[in-house]
């Protein structure tokens, strides 16, 4: 299994290095990236490894959205609701200065005590959310501001006026927008990427994840319940359906990890706050000199590309 | 004494159904009973109370377009099993049985047809493979189909039928909700237009995908279409769901598909649509 995740990480670096797509110097930024990842998946992840990445992307003193927003922009100022039904707080989504220029950022967001996290939903958001975050993309679209998207969610919230406002097609939609975009956008998972009501934020030109992050197509809960039919399993589905950040970059799902300090983000959220934002940078400085319109065209191409089949 | 047991945990893949689950050509609303090729005349809809019972792939397809017009495309794609997933079963064994079941390849089938004369790309969901679940070969099967759209300038037709993403693929089967999304962006930039219809069950995310991206999106009588199955939203809000939860009548009422059409009428009214849509009039 190690060779063979060696092996397609190398073809992706072979890739990298004959592709001049990223414009001079952040190439080889991008490849030493590579390389010291390379390096790190030689050591196989253990299903052991797998689960500390579940638990340490739900850690409830992990940083959240608005703790990043806090410490990486100036002059932020939040942005609330969907101009149609409702404020959804289990989404952030607003504008501010990140290294001087007008970025919108947008977000899930988890609430810390009991009462912050009911009002939040457990970052589980309605439709009424996703429809917040479109406004608020579809804004920067229009001045040309840069977006940047930070993705912690359990998934999308699956009650019954959720589906009566159209959960399914919101869904789809934020999907939609973010392939229409024409100014340079830049996802992290920052600690769940649960199912589609993540990735509805992260189609994006750079996908980054957190190193104890998780990104999957349901929980390991909801995996298990279904295919083990014991919830309790979830340790066994987590480790078949493998949703940690190493695994996600060997299958050209993300594009780079950003490293976590310590034991973990919450053990220096501002050390993890640095090192999300150098990151955020050099995607930035990546994408600024690539036009609009092939901005558009290589994301979607990006995620036309995914899948395995033969 | 150590007590040495004999192992009777198989899986009883075989057997009989349990009671009380009805025989799947038994009408579930009006316990009506029929033959194979009684519902095959009536497009699988019951005679009795107008029960849609699924459909597949292939009936629906011929009862969709004009004989002998369809052209398949891409069959010869199959998955693969990128996370060597292994559940009870491995992955591997869940596709060939499937295969071996349903007769095809994948849980999607493409191609181009014509209905009531008029050209179009069709994309017909299975729900009996796999729970018509989608991986990496729907998810490209649907992005070609788009293509196909584009290079023939006629409308796409989808039909869907879907448990949701496939979970034995992992994230790739997520990420198979923005590439068919990104597919069905690069077709309306060129012109194309989506027609879907939706049938029993589409959820999670097909219905957060393509499903819901239709220029006209329209939906068979008493098909559940939600993001969350009745089951996971029950136990998660603990309340009594309304009759018509997720329905598509319910979900006309709250404005998110144009119309319901019962199966027999799904035929004309497409190829209405084709007929408005197409640009060269063919």
């Amino acid at each position: 299994m190690a060779t063979d995740h060696e092996l397609r990480l190398r073809e992706r670096l072979a890739r990298l290095r004959s592709v001049n797509l990223l414009g001079g110097a952040r190439l080889s930024g991008e490849l030493e990236k590579l390389e010291r990842q390379l390096a790190r998946i030689a050591e196989e992840t253990t299903d052991e490894d797998i689960w500390r990445s579940v638990q340490l992307a739900r850690h409830e003193d992990r940083p959240y959205t608005l703790d990043y927003v806090e410490r990486l922009l100036d002059d932020w100022v939040e942005l609330h609701g969907d101009r149609g039904r409702a404020d959804d707080h289990a989404i952030v989504a607003g504008l501010g200065r990140f290294d001087g220029t007008t970025v919108a950022l947008v977000g899930q967001q988890k609430g810390r005590d009991i009462k912050d996290r009911i009002d939040r939903n457990f970052g589980s958001a309605h439709p009424e959310g996703y429809r917040k975050a479109m406004r608020v993309m579809e804004l920067a679209g229009r001045h040309g501001f840069p977006v940047i998207t930070l993705v912690d969610t359990p998934g999308a919230y699956p009650g019954i006026a959720a589906e009566q406002h159209g959960q399914g097609g919101a869904i789809a939609r934020a999907h939609a927008l973010m392939a229409r975009l024409e100014v340079p956008v830049v996802a992290c998972i920052i600690g769940e990427g649960g199912s589609g009501g993540a990735s509805a934020l992260a189609l994006a030109d750079r996908v980054l994840m957190q190193e104890n992050a998780i990104y999957s197509v349901i929980s390991p809960e909801g995996c298990a319940a279904i295919l083990w039919r014991d919830a309790g399993e979830a340790k066994k589905a987590a480790a078949a359906f493998k949703p940690d950040a190493l695994h996600c970059l060997e299958l050209g799902v993300i594009d780079a990890i950003v490293a976590e300090p310590g034991e973990g983000a919450h053990t220096d959220p501002q050390e993890a706050a640095r090192l999300l934002g150098e990151s955020l940078r050099e995607s930035l400085e990546e994408l600024e000199s690539v036009a609009p319109d092939d901005l558009k065209r290589r994301r979607r191409a990006r995620f036309r590309s995914l899948g395995v089949y033969a | 004494m150590s007590s040495s047991r004999i192992d009777v945990s198989i899986e009883h893949r075989d057997a009989p159904e349990p009671p009380g689950r009805k025989h799947p050509n038994t009408c579930p609303r009006c316990d009506s009973h029929y033959r194979d090729d009684e519902l095959d005349a009536n497009l699988w809809v019951c005679p009795h109370c107008g029960h849609h019972f699924p459909m597949k792939a292939r009936a629906r397809i011929a009862s969709l377009v004009d004989d002998g017009s369809f052209v398949e495309e891409a069959a010869e794609l199959r998955s693969e099993d990128p996370l060597d997933f292994f559940d009870l079963r491995p992955y591997t064994e869940r596709l060939a049985e499937a295969e071996l079941k349903t007769g095809l390849g994948e849980a999607m089938l493409i191609g181009q047809a014509r209905v009531e004369g008029t050209g179009c790309e069709l994309a017909v969901m299975d729900f009996s493979f796999m729970g018509g679940s989608m991986g990496s070969v729907v998810g490209e099967k649907f992005s070609r189909a788009c293509d196909s759209a584009i290079e023939r300038s006629v409308p796409l037709v989808s039909v869907s039928a879907s448990g949701g993403a496939r979970m034995q693929e992992g994230i790739l089967a997520l990420m198979q909700l923005p590439k068919t999304v990104a597919a069905v962006e690069d077709m309306k930039d060129a012109g194309g237009s989506l027609i879907s219809v939706v049938a029993h069950p589409t959820t999670g995310g097909v219905l957060a995908s393509f499903a819901s991206l239709g220029d006209v999106v329209v939906a068979e009588p008493h098909a559940l279409m939600s993001f969350a199955g009745p089951r996971v939203v029950q136990q998660t809000t603990r309340e009594k769901l309304p009759d018509d939860f997720g329905l598509s009548e319910s979900n006309q009422r709250f404005g998110h598909i144009d119309a319901v059409v019962p199966r027999p009428e799904v035929r004309a009214y497409v190829a209405r649509l084709l007929r408005l849509f197409s640009k060269n009039g063919d």
